[in-house]
């Protein structure tokens, strides 16, 4: 609405060439939180502009990888939103029974708390031996915290609480060890996870689905974007497959809703229709 | 004249004090009103209900990429924050939390500063923290204007004293004085 500052020139020009030296495009993200993200950035690492920033990160490989925390929203919890979990369990695991294996995809993991919710309950439902779960983010630091699955007991409070209004039907406790502050979550919850680096703006469909599980990431998404991941989805999900999204998210709005319908509509868990 | 933004800020007493305010506004009130009040993350958007029930402007919870309209009034969902975009629509996030809490008042005013510019009014109410101040500064510093509620009639004073300390000429004002220059906005 206003006019365009020097400030919003420098962050246009270096999203540019963030894209054109790393293949990281941010150019379509919604455009006030990363603003506010690189403005925090510049502060943060200490430099006077957002052209001075963007200099260090071209002369200087290892400034990528700070930028990209800042860039890339690292904020999750296990069972977020209790009720997605509790319908996924209600509703999709019995058409999930039907297949004799299944494939999963959580794209935009962050550091892995929807995987090993998600994990944890196929456990319970009697699922997870014959799944294979592709957990997928942008940020390397995210992926190797998913890989580890270690997190701090501080917030085990929290996602114990959340476990056990998702339905769950045992103790969350069974499937960690306390260590000094930090809970280690069992190996064998990711024995059939394949985890990689994946960007939903640049990438490919890399499999055929029958759940994708993407929380909290399209809201990161200008519209056209949010288009074109949707249009991803539809194309990565076998005949009848399910994509949950966010609970504040919604396919309403997208050019592909056509592709999709409703299967539980307050937890925003849709199914791809028959092609 | 572009459209105007009303943004307002709340925390512990917003609910009656916001009962003050919002409920007099003509339902063809000219302008989009974005309310952030501290929530507990897992209570359900309560302040829907009750809002759309007393006022006579539309009211309904903010979601993400919507397009901002006249004669509504959106209340930040609990455990998002908001962020009103260039284009003039709003945008939710899970950001960390700021001054502890999500949503929080300085990203609304924030961004509504940087996308509206001097077409937002900001509103900093009753509440025990400093969320706010920094961004009703940002507001005036945009060219905005800022009214704050008098802390001494405030049931909490903390964080309208705070926006007083941050802002160089916000207007401190009774309940009854911030309804009534919203309406006199309008009328001029
Ligand atoms: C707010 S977190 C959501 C985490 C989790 N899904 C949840 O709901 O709790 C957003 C995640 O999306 C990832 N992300 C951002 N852009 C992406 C892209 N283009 N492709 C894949 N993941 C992306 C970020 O790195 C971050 O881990």
């Amino acid at each position: 609405m206003t006019g365009e500052t020097v400030e919003d020139l420098e962050i246009q020009l270096l999203l540019d060439a963030l894209y054109r030296h790393y293949h990281y495009d941010f150019r379509h993200y919604a455009q006030a939180s990363i603003k506010r993200r690189l403005l925090q950035a510049r502060r943060q690492l200490g430099f006077d502009s957002i052209s001075a920033l963007q200099s260090a990160v071209l002369h200087d490989k290892t400034m990528l990888p700070n930028l990209l925390n800042y860039l890339t929203v690292q904020v999750s919890e296990m069972f977020r939103d209790p009720s997605y979990y509790r319908a996924l369990r209600e509703k999709v695991v019995p058409h999930l029974h039907t297949y004799p294996s299944l494939k999963v995809w959580i794209a935009g993991c962050s550091r892995g708390e929807e995987l090993y919710s998600l994990a944890i309950l196929f456990r319970e439902e009697g699922l997870l031996d014959k799944t294979i779960f592709y957990a997928t983010d942008i940020n390397p630091a995210a992926l190797k915290a998913a890989q580890a699955g270690i997190y701090p007991l501080d917030q085990v409070r929290l996602f114990t609480e959340n476990h056990r209004l998702s339905g769950g039907h045992s103790s969350l406790s069974d499937y960690y060890t306390a260590d000094y502050g930090r809970a280690v979550f069992d190996k064998s919850l990711r024995a059939r996870t394949v985890f990689s680096d994946h960007s939903l703006v640049t990438d490919a469909a890399f499999a055929e689905m029958h759940l994708i599980s993407c929380r909290n990431v399209l809201i990161y998404f200008d519209r056209d974007l949010q288009d074109r991941v949707v249009s991803l989805f539809a194309e990565s999900l076998a005949r009848q497959g399910f994509l949950g999204i966010g609970s504040k998210e919604s396919l309403r709005f997208s050019a592909h809703a056509d592709k999709f319908v409703e299967h539980v509509r307050e937890d925003r868990i849709y199914r791809r229709v028959a092609r | 004249m572009t459209q105007q933004l009303i943004a307002i800020g709340a925390s512990a007493g917003g609910v009656q004090a916001l009962s003050h305010i919002l409920p007099p506004l003509a339902a063809d009130f000219p302008r989009s009103i974005v309310v952030v009040v501290h929530v507990p993350p897992r209570q359900d958007n309560a302040l829907v209900k009750l809002f759309s029930e007393k006022c006579r402007m539309q009211v309904k919870e903010a979601e993400d990429k919507e397009p901002l309209q006249p004669g509504t009034i959106y209340f930040a969902p609990p455990d998002y924050h908001v962020l009103v975009e260039g284009d003039g629509a709003l945008a939710l996030s899970t950001e960390e939390p700021v001054n502890h809490s999500r949503p929080a008042i300085d990203v609304l005013f924030e961004t509504a500063a940087d996308a509206f510019g001097p077409a937002v009014t900001g509103i900093v109410l009753t509440g025990a923290n400093h969320d706010g101040a920094n961004g009703a500064r940002a507001i005036e510093d945009a060219g905005g204007v800022v009214l704050i509620q008098d802390p001494a009639t405030a049931e909490m004073a903390a964080m309208p004293e705070a926006a007083v300390e941050a802002c160089r000429d916000a207007a401190i004002m009774t309940l009854d004085e911030i309804a009534a220059s919203l309406a006199a906005g309008v009328a001029e």
